[in-house]
């Protein structure tokens, strides 16, 4: 399966929700997602399936004014 | 720190010694936003600093209690073990404001508060920003107004930067933002007050806070925005591009607590010529 993540693309196997996704990243503090310009809320990581081709944002806090 | 006591022998006036303690003292003169109230009228951007513990110690010296932050990818492979901004300004302690920055139409500033939201377990309050022009940083009109209406039905409560524009500002203020946050200049400029006339026009004009954002350069600048009657102050550069970030961000808050107190003072009226401090009657000499 091919995901573009953070603008690059990637092929993933094994990874079925926004959620593996995460996990297989290590993503840790506190971050927030989309798929496909959507939102994809902390409730629904686990249940939201990513499909080849899909684009997935995945941001944190930074400093700024 | 002090371990309260709450052993079952304690006498009754003990313990409304501690209720008043743990009761947090009312306080004076609050900046009030959306009916939460601040004791700092002070808001401190976290951008530009050589690392996170200059920004912390900034934050720290600056006083303020809101923040703001930026929303940003994460670094793939990269994430594991690196310093979070978070850990620096923790949300409980400090109220996280995200901004939209370096957002150039509607859909980039909705989809940022949206993330923001998510990020910071549904806190709604954002400061939103759609910019216009890459030279000035000047806000685009049209598109804050699409992205306030959308944030504004989404629940969000929406700190808007805008121009200097009275007519704007009270355009915002009818949609339902809970704070107006003209430009004193260009944002990054350092340039100070350039039209106080109008600030002080949208100061009289509202019945919500009125912060000036962006264009302040140093504690003066900071004291004249809080003598023409602003709300408060919200400010990164000035403090994060001075020679000595922490210092200025103590010299900051002390301009915003002097400005405050100037303008619930009231100043005396200006005068073509002089007026004698001492009295003529009781002169010894010619």
């Amino acid at each position: 399966m091919r995901i573009i993540i953070n603008g690059e693309e990637t092929t993933l196997e094994g990874v079925a929700t926004v959620a593996d996704l995460i996990c297989r990243f290590a993503f840790h503090g506190r971050i927030a997602v989309e798929v496909n310009r959507e939102l994809v809320t902390h409730g629904q990581f686990a249940t939201r399936n990513l499909r080849d081709g899909d684009t997935v944002e995945i941001v944190r806090a930074i400093g700024g004014g | 720190m002090e371990i309260p006591l709450k052993s079952s022998g304690q006498s009754a006036a003990a313990e409304a010694r501690d209720r008043a303690r743990d009761t947090p003292p009312e306080i004076a003169d609050p900046l009030v936003i959306d009916g939460r109230k601040f004791r700092s009228r002070l808001l401190v951007g976290t951008g530009k600093y050589r690392d996170l513990e200059e920004t912390r110690r900034a934050i720290d010296a600056s006083g303020a209690e809101i923040v703001t932050v930026a929303i940003r990818r994460t670094n793939i492979g990269q994430n594991v073990g690196e310093p979070n901004l978070l850990d620096v300004i923790p949300p409980d302690r400090f109220t996280i404001l995200p901004n939209t920055a370096m957002c150039y139409d509607a859909d980039s500033a909705i989809r940022t508060s949206r993330l923001a939201r998510d990020l910071l377990d549904g806190h709604s309050l954002v400061k939103l920003e759609v910019l216009g022009d890459p030279k000035t940083l000047f806000p685009d009109i049209p598109e804050t107004l699409k992205a306030a209406d959308v944030l504004i039905r989404e629940g969000f409560r929406v700190m808007v930067y805008t121009n200097d524009d009275p007519v704007m500002a009270r355009r915002f203020e009818e949609m339902g933002c809970v704070a107006v946050m003209p430009l004193a200049a260009p944002i990054g400029s350092g340039l100070g007050i350039r039209n106080p006339y109008n600030i002080r026009t949208i100061v009289e004009n509202a019945r919500l806070p009125i912060l000036v954002d962006a264009g302040v350069g140093t504690a003066s600048d900071a004291a004249i925005a809080m003598e023409l009657g602003c709300d408060g102050v919200l400010m990164n550069t000035a403090i994060a591009e001075a020679k000595h970030p922490v210092l200025m961000a103590a010299a900051m808050r002390k301009a915003v607590e002097a400005g405050r107190e100037a303008f619930l003072a009231g100043r005396m009226p200006r005068r073509a010529y002089a007026s004698a401090s001492s009295p003529m009657d009781g002169k010894f000499f010619p």
